[in-house]
């Protein structure tokens, strides 16, 4: 029998983070990520691992960093407003250069909002959402496949850069079923963690794993210090998809399952002959800038397809130093860009309109 | 195929229930007959019988389910109009039931009236490439937890086995040594496969009772 399944977004998100060696669940359950919580109190017990549902939110962050602290992987997993709930924690973990995944399946904002899909969680994601400097490194999946392969990612590049890795997904992404090959699954990179507090066996000092400093010339080094590994994720990390940039002329830029939808709407814009690709971000933070700075020197007009007020695009107007037009095509509150809305905002970049 | 009065579907998440069942109803109601079709899921927030609403008033079949599907109130509600599933016997019921133990709790209080009138199909609906049902041990310990919270005995099998886009014939022809070992586990038969139109042709002689269902539309699917 092959090694594939047929598998929703979010168990593909379990799945993979329990083939990629973590044996540490906490969460809290919200509409349009439950499943994923759901999966991992089925397993878990079975393999020998932890599922524990958490009072909170901010508890079940806070149990993520207790783990993390003892140098194994683990996981939290939530939607938009329980992001916010977690985003002490995610401030903390950063202080404490503690490696962790957390899963974010958007719903519609802000406050309550919906629990249709939505991508306006892109600036909490990218620009911090905790206070204080520091980074997440945020995957934008656009398949089942890739729900599973960048969890797998996700926790090799924390443990690597010692960071918080975020899957950025939307509900959609969550709750959409697709094949997908488990055998791929494995995580061959395991790095020790000396740092981790496992008891010094009499041999050394003890490890301490802290956010405060008491000295503020103390703190800003480790800043600095943080920053530089922050630039060596930008070097080394960066993920992206280009789709028929040879010869575009118009480029759309989109992520997630903004990008499915795009996609569809490139393929019917090319039948009428106009010359338009894709730049799908696969990596958020760190923004993919080089392809987009490549594609300006030709490119007259930028679309961002975002399902929210338009956040990415700023990214997408920085990277290219604003020296394009520039339009936005998005739906919010749980809509989706259908194809045809996407292919009229192209026809229209063709005919040389704006936004 | 014949078909009792009420016809319940029952299955994991994911196992293909909705889309059997508006292929069900429809069946029906092209042979001549009255059907309702009713969306009792309570767990499930996206891709909805109501996604069909359109297709199914122009087909002229009734649709119940809750005002809520598809929209941002995320409580497990059902609307009143159940209860004509049950009193209203002049015309088919097709009963879409969500997708484990708690969904299909939703059930349970039209079972008494359903078993009552004794005019019933309890279907298991079955997919050999879920993750969580891979093996018919897994898959029967699934659907007694169903059947325990639902309240009435499942009546027959349906093989819903597929990979969405990536199914081929030998993948369905595989899943008919699953089925046929659950249906022994349970003791029931094993009464349609159902399949979609890329490896229909393939199958039609090779296994008995094949259906071709067409699945709902999404805007996302590549390839559109």
């Amino acid at each position: 029998m092959s090694d594939k399944v047929l598998m929703k977004g979010n168990e593909a998100i379990a799945e993979a983070a329990i083939c990629a060696g973590c044996r540490h669940y906490f969460g809290y359950p919200i509409t349009p990520q439950t499943e994923v919580a759901a999966y991992m109190a089925k397993k878990m017990p079975k393999i020998g691992g932890t599922f524990l549902q958490a009072e909170s939110e901010i508890a079940a962050i806070n149990m993520v960093y207790g783990v993390s602290s003892t140098g194994h992987r683990v996981m939290t997993s939530s939607s938009s407003p329980g992001i916010s709930l977690k985003s002490e924690g995610l401030s903390y973990l950063a202080g404490a250069d503690l490696p962790a995944l957390v899963v974010n399946v958007q719903r519609g904002g802000p406050g309550l909002g919906g629990i249709q899909p939505s991508q306006s969680d892109y600036f909490q994601a990218t620009r911090g959402g905790g206070h204080g400097d520091y980074h997440m490194v945020v995957f934008a999946p656009a398949s089942v496949q890739e729900m599973a392969s960048l969890t797998v990612r996700g926790f090799e590049v924390a443990d690597k850069y010692r960071v918080t890795s975020m899957i950025l997904a939307d509900g959609t992404m969550g709750q959409m079923m697709e094949p997908v090959d488990l055998s791929s699954l494995k995580s061959e990179y395991n790095p020790e963690k000396p740092w981790a507090t496992t008891g010094t066996g009499k041999k050394r000092e003890h490890n301490i794993v802290n956010s405060l400093y008491l000295k503020p010339e103390e703190l800003e080094k480790t800043n600095f210090e943080r920053y530089e590994r922050y630039k060596k994720i930008e070097e080394n990390e960066t993920l992206y998809e280009e789709y028929l940039m040879d010869d575009a002329e118009i480029c759309v830029a989109a992520f997630g399952i903004a990008a499915r939808v795009s996609k569809n709407a490139i393929n019917e814009a090319r039948k009428e002959g106009i010359k338009v690709g894709l730049i799908r971000p696969i990596t958020l933070w760190p923004f993919p800038k080089a392809p987009f700075e490549k594609a300006a020197n030709k490119v007259k007009t930028f679309i961002s397809v975002e399902l929210s007020m338009g956040q990415m695009i700023e990214d997408v107007r920085l990277s290219t130093h604003d020296k394009a037009n520039y339009m936005l095509c998005n739906r919010v509150g749980g809509m989706i860009p259908s194809p045809d809305e996407v292919l009229s905002a192209i026809r229209n970049a063709a005919k040389g309109g704006k936004n | 195929m014949d078909h009792k009065r009420v016809i319940v579907l029952c299955g994991h998440y994911g196992s293909g229930k909705t889309n059997i069942a508006l292929h069900i109803a429809k069946q029906i109601k092209s042979s001549g007959c009255d059907v309702a079709i009713a969306d009792l899921d309570i767990v499930n927030p996206y891709f909805r019988t109501k996604d069909s609403a359109e297709e199914l008033k122009k087909a002229g079949i009734t649709l119940i389910c809750s005002d809520y599907a598809g929209t941002n109130v995320d409580i497990p509600a059902l609307p009143g109009e159940i209860y004509s599933l049950t009193e209203d016997r002049s015309r088919y019921a097709v009963l879409d039931i969500g997708g484990d133990e708690r969904g299909a709790l939703a059930l349970g209080r039209l079972a008494p009236e359903i078993v009552k009138e004794n005019n019933y199909e309890m279907l298991a609906v079955v997919n050999m490439c879920r993750p969580l049902t891979r093996d018919a041990a897994s898959a029967v310990s699934v659907l007694r937890e169903i059947e325990y919270a639902c309240k009435i005995p499942f009546t027959g099998i349906i093989n819903n086995t597929n990979l969405g886009r990536d199914t081929t014939p030998d993948i369905v022809t595989d899943s008919e040594k699953y089925v046929s070992e659950i249906s022994k586990i349970m003791q029931i038969p094993v009464v349609m496969t159902t399949v979609c139109e890329n490896v229909f042709d393939e199958l039609k002689n090779k296994i008995p009772n094949l259906e071709k269902i067409d699945l709902q539309k999404k805007i996302f699917e590549e390839g559109e």
